[in-house]
């Protein structure tokens, strides 16, 4: 692997548009990922194996629920200071990211907005400290693009819940110590429960042979008769907009992330096209290639500007979840674009573990499809806007 | 031990350098500004003394607002207080003044200072404080440690090292050997938050003259083409420096 050289790209001066703190978070994660992803993310990741000794300073670095409240041990930061984090983490690696994401959108989240106070107090000062890891279940086998389909379901046994079903496709589960489960009542409800490792009847085999975020561990959740505490129970919200709510959380972090990946990307070939020659000029001051990297760039400046304004709306309380949407696609779309242009500017090279491109165009993948697919993005814009349903 | 870190606002290394107003300014257009790395160096030095014998540490710097998120910076690392001297620093006698009046004023005990900043390069600062507050100096520093108001000082010397014993107050001109790279210091969540809550005191420029004024910047030439001669063809070798390049 070679050193990280990463310069980012600023074509429009938005650093103005944030504050003295955004920038003091943004430039501490985007140093730690210098020193501690870059080095070692190419190794684990050809090795398909999550580098456990990064917990800590994701941790350090407020990437474990930087939005929620100082008093349940996050940060205090608002939205534009957990997307900067999340860009930075991306720019180092998806799977990264998706640890961090995973952990602060779809398992703080949801205790915090979703929990009572016993629960938030047990549960956030661990996760925000990276002492517990955390894994959130909604997916199944059978229900990807419909979760309102699910068969994972909980029965009232006086005392306790009996939980049962089975997910897919979770981030974190081969090592989490907590699991947020979304499973329905007797009565069809949707509810979130908390899992903690141990409990019987709970399993979280690994899925292997991944081609995509390598260097994130992925597994199943399986609930064979699982007895859950009561006060294990969600009991501030239920139903589908649940789940949904804490997936715009992620989302959104996903719309900065995917930037972090691009601008890799960019910058990467943007060094090469300067130093390689070919018919005795750089490739950088031929037409095509600057067709290329002048894409990139006007792309990546496009998406930032959405992701800030998205933040802005967010920090105001009022983004909608369509909004979120439109930023994910765009963004991730826009990201894999960029991976695949970059790869062909860098020839040959561009497919080894020299540079980071071949990394982050596998791993974006799993982006485009996971937390709602590219193409079901583009419906829920269209429900948006004409107010009619096209999703079924 | 009261310690005070002189902080320089620097662009960073990578930092594409321009000039306006006629090759007499820097041009600070989209340039990233941050810590002096000999600074920081011993910033990292000065957090060793707060951990392990109590020290305070306290930050300066000489510059406009435009400096101050490099001061939170090194709040959020882990110094005390932070302080800026609201003027232009151009001058290096006129910023000595300045840090010897804050010096003077904190009563601080070990001033560490950068041997010079990446910007202009001027190296003069720290021995002027050290004279102007009457302290010992101890330049090119690459180790510090202090016992009670003993000081015992590692310095870079030509091919080597040397090491002398000094004692408080003491201004040092530190670089990379105070500490090393790999214990640079990335500040975490924990310390951002708390730097919110510290002071960044805004203190007035006490008189001092200007001595010198930067009358024009050049950027080094740039460099000309390379004629390759061919290794059996020394006599046109020769007429090429004799006739083209005028050197033999």
């Amino acid at each position: 692997m070679k050193p990280d050289l990463f310069q980012a790209p600023d074509y429009y001066n938005l650093d103005e548009l944030l504050t003295e703190e955004h920038k003091l978070v943004r430039d501490a994660a985007r140093e730690w990922v210098k020193r501690d992803v870059s080095p070692i993310i190419e190794e684990y990741a050809q090795r398909a194996e999550f580098p456990e000794q990064i917990i800590d300073g994701l941790a350090g670095i407020g990437a474990f629920g930087p939005y929620i409240p100082e008093e349940y041990g996050g940060a205090g930061l608002d939205q534009i200071s957990y997307g900067l984090i999340m860009q930075e983490i991306e720019r180092g690696d998806s799977g990264v990211r998706s640890t961090a994401s995973v952990q602060s959108s779809l398992v703080m989240y949801p205790i915090w907005k979703y929990g009572n106070e016993e629960q938030r107090k047990k549960y956030l000062p661990k996760l925000a400290s990276g002492e517990w890891m955390g894994c959130f279940g909604l997916t199944e086998p059978d229900h990807g693009s419909n979760p309102g389909g699910m068969t994972t379901n909980f029965k009232d046994m006086g005392d306790h819940y009996l939980l049962n079903g089975a997910k897919m496709w979770i981030s974190n589960a081969p090592f989490a110590q907590v699991a947020v489960v979304w499973a329905k009542n007797e009565e069809g409800r949707i509810h979130g429960l908390i899992v903690e490792r141990g409990m019987e009847g709970f399993s979280t085999p690994e899925t292997h042979n991944k081609w995509s975020l390598r260097a994130s561990a992925t597994g199943e959740l399986i609930f064979d008769n699982v007895k859950v505490p009561k006060e294990n129970l969600l009991p501030n919200k239920s139903g589908l907009g649940a789940p949904l709510g804490c997936l715009d959380s992620a989302r959104y972090g996903i719309a900065w992330g995917a930037i972090g990946a691009a601008m890799d990307c960019y910058d990467t070939a943007l060094r090469y096209s300067k130093e390689r020659i070919q018919f005795g000029k750089p490739i950088g001051g031929f037409q095509l290639q600057q067709k290329k990297l002048a894409e990139m760039i006007t792309e990546i400046t496009k998406a930032q500007l959405l992701t800030w304004r998205l933040g802005v709306l967010r920090n105001e309380g009022k983004a909608t979840s369509a909004q979120i949407s439109m930023a994910k696609r765009n963004n991730v779309a826009m990201a894999l674009d960029i991976t695949r242009e970059a790869r062909q500017m860098l020839g040959g090279m561009g497919i080894t573990g020299e540079y980071s491109i071949m990394r982050h165009m596998m791993n974006l993948e799993s982006v485009v499809t996971y937390e709602g697919t590219h193409d079901i993005h583009l419906l829920i814009t269209g429900l948006d806007i004409t107010g009619l349903n096209a999703f079924k | 031990m009261k310690i005070l870190v002189c902080i320089s606002h620097v662009p960073d290394t990578t930092s594409k350098i321009n000039f306006t107003e006629g090759d007499t300014k820097f041009d600070t257009n989209g340039v990233q500004f941050v810590i002096n790395p000999n600074d920081e160096f011993g910033l990292t030095r000065a957090m060793w003394f707060k951990e392990k014998q109590s020290a305070s540490v306290d930050v300066v710097n000489v510059g406009g607002a435009e400096t101050e998120p490099t001061l939170r910076k090194a709040l959020a690392i882990g110094a005390d207080k932070a302080i800026r001297v609201n003027a232009e620093a151009t001058d290096g006698f006129f910023v000595a003044k300045q840090l010897a009046a804050v010096v003077k004023d904190g009563g601080y005990d070990l001033v560490i200072a950068g041997r010079e900043s990446i910007d202009y390069n001027g190296g003069m600062v720290p021995g002027m404080v050290a004279e102007l507050t009457g302290a010992n100096f101890v330049n090119t520093c690459i180790g510090l440690e202090v016992d009670g108001t003993s000081a015992t000082a590692v310095r870079e010397i030509d091919g080597g090292k040397e090491t002398s014993n000094t004692s408080l107050p003491l201004v040092i001109a530190g670089q990379k050997g105070l500490v090393e790279e790999s214990d640079l210091r990335i500040p975490n969540m924990r310390g951002i938050m708390m730097a919110r809550k510290k002071p960044l005191t805004v203190i007035d420029a006490v008189d001092a003259a200007k001595e010198t004024t930067a009358v024009k910047f050049e950027k080094p030439a740039p460099k000309g083409a390379v004629k390759l001669v061919d290794a059996d063809n020394i006599d046109e070798l020769i007429n090429l420096l004799h006739n083209e390049a005028k050197v033999i």
